[in-house]
């Protein structure tokens, strides 16, 4: 009776990826934990390995559930209802990002607003800077950390500028945005030049970013002696950079995945979830880029 | 359903009767169900506090309960009970959050009241530095010369279940804090290494100990007496083993107290510079330094000195107890940054250290035959 | 084959669905195969957690150590505490949302079959790597199901990058999960499922899911600075650098208080079902029940340093946190208000989900009301960090969340295998875990007011007479629940009486119209609300 009233939704069959996932992340998490240890001590093991055939068998998920995701997209299995599916787990995803980066702002605020200006004594702790950091200044960016004030030292690490490579690097990400959105919009309207043309670019301006953002470390790490360890400016600085860093690097490898199907063809005006998702994705990590490049660098 | 009926009736009557129950089965002195009331003005107002949030929230369970179980037992089916058809009523959703929004105003004012004085340690008569790690307290009186550690005292064989149990099992220091009484008396409380916390039910005192920070709390002590705690955060394999002790002594007590203790720790000093210019034998370093390595690494390195894999080091057959001398002393005196390995340089004198470094060297088959002298210790210490 | 009531004759068609064999479980992306593993796992793990619970009773059974080293003990605390939240509470909710949400809003499974799989099978593996960690060298985790920092970081062992990581795979798994609920609940309504006639159940869990895809990163993130903190000389939570501990606790809590919250609210949409059910007439204020869980939500994000009032937080945080936290006590009691409304005038039976339901609305509400003497700030200096503190979360999580899932497995279990469960040995298990369960939890309130601190492998004298009893009522409730292992396994073999669709004289809603057991594929067309 209600055949044609409704669509049917597609349920998958039976498939090997999910458990093949759920291994891979095992290894991955086994691995990391042992290669951390190893890595950091002199002891030795097969941590890395471990760490590294997990990433393998990620990989191998990744590019068979894909495969299978696009075989069954292409032949027309799916639903509009369940389109609707795969948009909204991807707008859901997006947001539990968005609370794993607030988790470090909300690092990168405390830090500011309340440790710091603590340890040199503001509000009830004036005891906390007599006793025990006499001395201590506030300041941010921080740069003579507690320790150094008590061992009467100056700062060796400089303050990363906004000018320069972080302003450039803004500019590219901005710029980036608005190329996928006209890709996108090129997509929309069928205009299949105009799609790779501007999806192309956008894809060379994430990877400048991501080469340039490596220069920065560098620069950091050599010049400013800025590094991970330098205190909570530096731990902050670096965290929240990095992991931007490695969304813009997940985000350019999916740019180019997609680049690749749209040169086969594989995306209609219609029927396009998984660009979509990869524009998303891309337009959330350059928001984070501009909260950071507004909190971590200007400010 | 005769059973739920009585067993939530028993329930109940054993709440409200816990007082009672208190008086009967008491064997110990401190024997005790309910909260202390304490004895300082501040932890009987607590005590009050506590007291009226209970009685409310017994009362509000008496109500919620007895219509539920009113229901019970009279809306059964098998008493003939049909249901009836409402299921929804504004009024009634409006008053049951509004009334109990009500209450919460009542419970909240006297709250903040006491909590607002409770955290006021301005102006205080004595200011004490205390400072936990793992797993003892430090005291030092900010305004005078003295300080020192305060450790369990507790044998290790009543814990073993070896003898018998004293009283204060588990809640006896060697050196308890002194305070006056009737003073204001300011507790600058912070850690060398995890977080504990320091806390005194009588006070109505706990404050965390965070390290590199202080926090302040205070207390009044009306009574002189020995007042208990114990470190309320876990702060590792001991946090069960550090108790706090407090005597609180007549003002002139204390003072008397605290000029025997500035003699003390002087002449202390004193005899620390006589001892560099002299020689133990390696018998009494051995046993006094069995003595400080029970007292002081047994509970990490363990009294065998194999450790615990993983976690803390052995030093039965370690390399540095057995050839390293200079960073053998090294690590004792100062420490390991970033570990739990503690600088023992302030804790102990000149001489235990010698002599544990002794005994850590010559202990568990380690026999190097070496001894460390007292001035083998103050050249590192001295940096010479 | 085309409506639900034909599915009831052409059962038989659907058999060739269900594969057999391992395959079946490993490769499955069907929401009720997915849900009994989840199910099945969460059990297995609250027998593991329990395992350790009984560990920590012995130790605790008389003063001095006598059966595990203080460091063991610690293990023994964190990892059961780990266990519980994680590996039990949680994934038990999952497995019934997997059962119950699609067949109770009209869908043909979950929204994301694969990734369902997908998350299930990543939480045997997070437990496998925490759990092996017992057996490394430095042991396992020893700091409490807290971690706080520092003592997680600097003062840790090793296994702590383990730890991070399979927390991390864990919060993956939660994550999956949650987003498959929320987008089933958004797009696979069938038509006619309007929000407001949606099952309180499907409610509870919609914003549950919410909660956890808001606060399961933040969780991520703090353990990635505990990562960094230890082993790459980051100072988040280390003053020397400008960091502080007290930031861990912070940011551990901003997802701690709704990770509590996690544990309760699908609690709240079970008995939102049982009760009615049992009284033969209709939830009341359903309305009412739906903002109040909303606010409760809500509210969750903004009370976290309640755990933390002893860190010397200024007095303005203090109050503002104590009345954050005394409110959240006015949407849950309107909860308790509506099921007792619910039973008054109603015609009660006891079945034994009922059973449960009612102990629960009680239990619940005891360790609410200690929840809410916590909240009193000048009193929970005494309160904190000690049995106090162990009673009151004990009372909502074994006797709050866990009877609900109990309730809730009695209730649909003979929907599932289509067979009444024993119904002697549920009621046996019933009175035997409800008494001893008291037995267990209520006299730590009372050596807690006394002053015996949590965490502790070993007491003072005058706790000792209660510990013993404490111990004994430990050890029977964990006996307690070999009952239910037996039932349940029964129940799988499918032994027992058939039931009929309804099941239960009163129950209304859509998992009910369909037969028992519930065919494997429930709607592969929608069904029409009335
Ligand atoms: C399912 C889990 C769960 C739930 C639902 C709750 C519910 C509540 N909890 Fe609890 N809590 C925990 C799990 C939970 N908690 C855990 C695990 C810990 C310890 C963590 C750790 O340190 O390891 C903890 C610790 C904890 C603390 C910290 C204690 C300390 O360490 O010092 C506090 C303090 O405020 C608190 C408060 C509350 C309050 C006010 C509620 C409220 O939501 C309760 C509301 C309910 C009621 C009040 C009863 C019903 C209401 C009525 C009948 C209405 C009428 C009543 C009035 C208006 C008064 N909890
Ligand atoms: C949902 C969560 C949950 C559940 C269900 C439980 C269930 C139980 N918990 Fe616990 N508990 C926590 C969550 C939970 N707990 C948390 C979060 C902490 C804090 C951890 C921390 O401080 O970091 C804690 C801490 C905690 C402590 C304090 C430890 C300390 O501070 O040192 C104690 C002490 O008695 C305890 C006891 C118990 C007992 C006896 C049960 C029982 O209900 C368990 C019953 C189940 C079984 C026993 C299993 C079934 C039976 C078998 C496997 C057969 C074997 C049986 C026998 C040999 C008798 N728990
Ligand atoms: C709170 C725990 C703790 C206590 C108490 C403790 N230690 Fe240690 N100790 C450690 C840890 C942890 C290390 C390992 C440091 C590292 O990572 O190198 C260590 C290392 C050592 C070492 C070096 C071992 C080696 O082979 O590298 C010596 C020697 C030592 N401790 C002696 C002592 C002495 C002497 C005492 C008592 C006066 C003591 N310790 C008390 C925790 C402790
Ligand atoms: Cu110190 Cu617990
Ligand atoms: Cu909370």
């Amino acid at each position: 009776m209600a055949q044609q009233e409704y669509e049917r939704y597609y349920v998958p069959d039976q498939s090997p990826w999910p458990i093949v996932g759920a291994v891979a992340l095992f290894l991955i998490a086994f691995g990391a934990g042992n290669f951390v240890v190893e890595s950091t001590s002199d002891k030795d093991g097969f941590g890395g390995w471990t760490l590294l055939a997990g990433l393998a068998t990620l990989l191998v998920m990744l590019v068979g559930w894909f495969r299978n995701q696009i075989h069954e997209s292409m032949s027309g299995m799916y639903s509009a209802q369940l389109g609707r599916s795969y948009r909204q787990g991807m707008a859901w995803f997006i947001f539990s990002e968005v609370m794993f980066f607030a988790a470090f702002f909300g690092a990168l605020f405390y830090a500011r607003v309340i440790s710091v200006p603590w340890l040199a004594g503001e509000g009830n702790n004036a005891m906390t800077n007599e006793v025990l950091w006499n001395g201590f200044e506030a300041a941010w960016p921080l740069l003579v950390q507690p320790m150094d004030a008590l061992a009467g030292g100056e700062a060796s690490t400089k303050m990363m500028p906004w000018t320069g490579l972080p302003l450039i690097n803004t500019a590219l990400l901005l710029v980036s945005s608005v190329t996928l959105h006209y890709a996108h919009v090129g997509l929309e309207q069928g205009k299949r030049s105009k799609l790779i043309g501007l999806l192309g670019l956008t894809i060379v301006l994430g990877s400048i970013f991501v080469v340039l953002q490596g220069m920065e470390y560098v620069h950091a790490y050599r010049d400013l002696d800025l590094t991970l360890d330098s205190g909570v400016y530096g731990n902050t600085f670096f965290l929240l950079t990095g992991f931007h860093g490695m969304h813009v690097t997940l985000g350019t490898i999916i740019l180019i995945v997609l680049f690749l199907r749209c040169l086969k063809g594989h995306f209609t005006p219609d029927n396009h979830f998984a660009f979509q998702a990869g524009s998303w994705y891309w337009h959330f990590v350059d928001v984070v880029w501009v909260l950071l490049f507004f909190f971590v660098y200007i400010l | 359903m005769k059973k739920t009926m009585s067993g939530a009736v028993a329930f109940l009557t054993g709440i409200l009767a816990f007082p009672a129950i208190a008086e009967s089965t008491s064997q110990l002195d401190q024997y005790q169900l309910n909260l202390t009331k304490g004895v300082t003005d501040i932890s009987a107002e607590v005590y009050d506090l506590h007291m009226l949030m209970f009685i409310i929230c017994v009362v509000i369970a008496v109500a919620v309960f007895g219509v539920m179980f009113y229901s019970m037992v009279f809306h059964r089916k098998s008493k003939g009970a049909k249901p009836a058809n409402f299921h929804e009523s504004v009024k009634v959703e409006i008053a049951w959050t509004v009334v109990p929004f009500i209450i919460l105003i009542f419970m909240a004012i006297p709250a903040a009241q006491t909590l607002i004085a409770m955290e006021d340690s301005s102006s205080p008569d004595v200011s004490v530095l205390v400072t936990g790690s793992q797993w003892k307290w430090h005291y030092k009186y900010m305004d005078s010369d003295v300080e020192f550690f305060s450790v369990l005292a507790t044998q290790p064989e009543q814990i073993a279940n070896k003898f018998e149990k004293g009283i204060n099992y588990l809640l006896e220091v060697d050196r308890p804090l002194v305070i006056p009484t009737g003073k204001k008396v300011r507790f600058l409380v912070t850690s060398d290494d995890v977080i504990h916390s320091w806390w005194v039910p009588d006070f109505a005192v706990k404050k965390d100990a965070n390290p590199g920070f202080i926090n302040e709390a205070w207390t009044k002590v009306n009574e002189p007496g020995i007042y208990r705690g114990q470190c309320a955060e876990l702060c590792g394999k001991d946090h069960g083993f550090m108790p706090v002790v407090v005597i609180a002594k007549e003002p002139a007590e204390y003072e008397a107290w605290i000029a025997e203790q500035q003699d003390i720790q002087r002449r202390a000093k004193e005899e620390e510079q006589k001892l560099l210019a002299m020689n133990m034998e390696m018998g009494e370093l051995m046993e006094v330094g069995e003595r400080v390595y029970l007292a002081t690494c047994a509970a990490c390195h363990m009294p065998n000195g194999e450790g615990l894999p993983g976690a803390f080091p052995a030093l039965k057959g370690s390399d540095m107890a057995l050839n390293d001398m200079q960073a053998h002393i090294d690590i004792v005196v100062n420490g390991k940054a970033g570990t739990s390995m503690q600088a023992f340089g302030k804790q102990l004198s000149l001489k235990e250290l010698a002599a544990v470094i002794t005994y850590e060297r010559n202990a568990w088959g380690n026999n190097t035959g070496e001894t460390v002298q007292a001035k083998d210790v103050n050249a590192l210490v001295t940096g010479q | 084959m085309s409506t639900v009531t034909d599915h009831a004759h052409h059962e038989d068609d659907h058999h060739h669905h269900a594969p057999s064999g391992i395959k079946r479980w490993l490769f499955t992306t069907n929401h009720k195969d997915i849900g009994t593993l989840y199910l099945w796992f969460a059990f297995i793990m609250f027998l593991t957690g329990g395992a350790m619970a009984m560990v920590i009773r012995a130790e605790l059974f008389q003063p001095g150590l006598q059966i595990v080293d203080p460091h063991f003990f610690n293990q023994m605390t964190t990892v059961h505490g780990l266990i519980m939240v994680f590996g039990a509470v949680m994934p038990a909710f999952t497995g019934l949302a997997n059962w119950l949400v699609p067949m109770m809003i009209g869908a043909p499974d979950m929204a994301l079959p694969r990734m369902n799989n997908w998350s299930f099978w990543i939480l045997p593996f997070a437990f496998t790597i925490l759990l092996a960690s017992l057996f490394m060298e430095g042991g396992g985790p020893a700091f409490g199901w807290t971690f706080y920092a520092p003592l997680s970081t600097t003062y840790s062992g090793d296994t702590t990058a383990l730890f991070v990581f399979s927390v991390h795979i864990m919060g993956i798994s939660s994550i999956m999960g949650a987003i498959n609920v929320i987008v089933t609940i958004f797009n696979m309504r069938a038509p006619g499922m309007t929000w407001m006639k949606m099952p309180l159940f499907v409610w509870t869990w919609l914003i549950t899911a919410f909660l956890l895809i808001a606060v399961m990163p933040v969780l991520a993130g703090v353990v990635t600075m505990v990562l960094t903190d230890k082993f790459f000389g980051t100072s988040f939570f280390d003053a020397a650098g400008g960091g502080d501990p007290v930031m861990f606790q912070h940011i551990f809590w901003f997802f701690g208080h709704p990770e509590v919250y996690i544990m309760i609210l699908p609690a709240f949409g079970i008995i939102s079902a049982i009760v009615p059910t049992f009284s033969r007439k209709k939830l009341f204020g359903y309305a009412s029940m739906v903002y109040a869980t909303t606010s409760i939500a809500l509210l969750s994000f903004i009370v976290w340093a309640h755990h933390m009032f002893t860190t010397g937080m200024p007095v303005a945080a203090e109050l503002f946190f104590m009345l954050a936290t005394m409110l959240i006590s006015v949407p849950t009691g309107v909860k308790v208000f509506n099921w007792v409304a619910t039973m008054w005038r109603g015609s009660l039976t006891f079945e034994v989900p009922m059973l449960f339901a009612l102990a629960f609305i009680v239990l619940f509400t005891i360790g609410g009301l200690s929840g809410l003497m916590l909240a009193i700030v000048p009193v929970d200096f005494q309160y904190h960090d000690t049995y106090f503190v162990v009673a009151h979360f004990h009372y909502v999580l074994v006797t709050g969340a866990i009877f609900s899932i109990m309730a809730a497995v009695y209730y649909w279990l003979p929907k599932w295998t289509g067979k009444m469960f024993d119904i002697t040995l549920a009621k046996w298990h019933f009175w035997c875990s409800l008494i001893s369960v008291n037995v267990l939890f209520f006299p730590m309130h009372f050596i807690g007011l006394a002053g015996m601190p949590r965490r502790i492998p070993d007491y003072a004298l005058q706790f000792a007479d209660f510990n013993k009893w404490i111990s004994i009522g430990g050890f029977a409730f964990g006996l307690s629940q070999l009952l239910f292992l037996w039932l349940l396994i029964k129940a799988c073999r499918k032994e027992g009486e058939p039931v009929s669709d309804q099941v239960w004289e009163g129950a209304e809603g859509l998992e009910w119209e369909i037969p028992s057991p519930a065919p494997y594929h429930t709607f592969e067309t929608p069904p029409v609300i009335k």
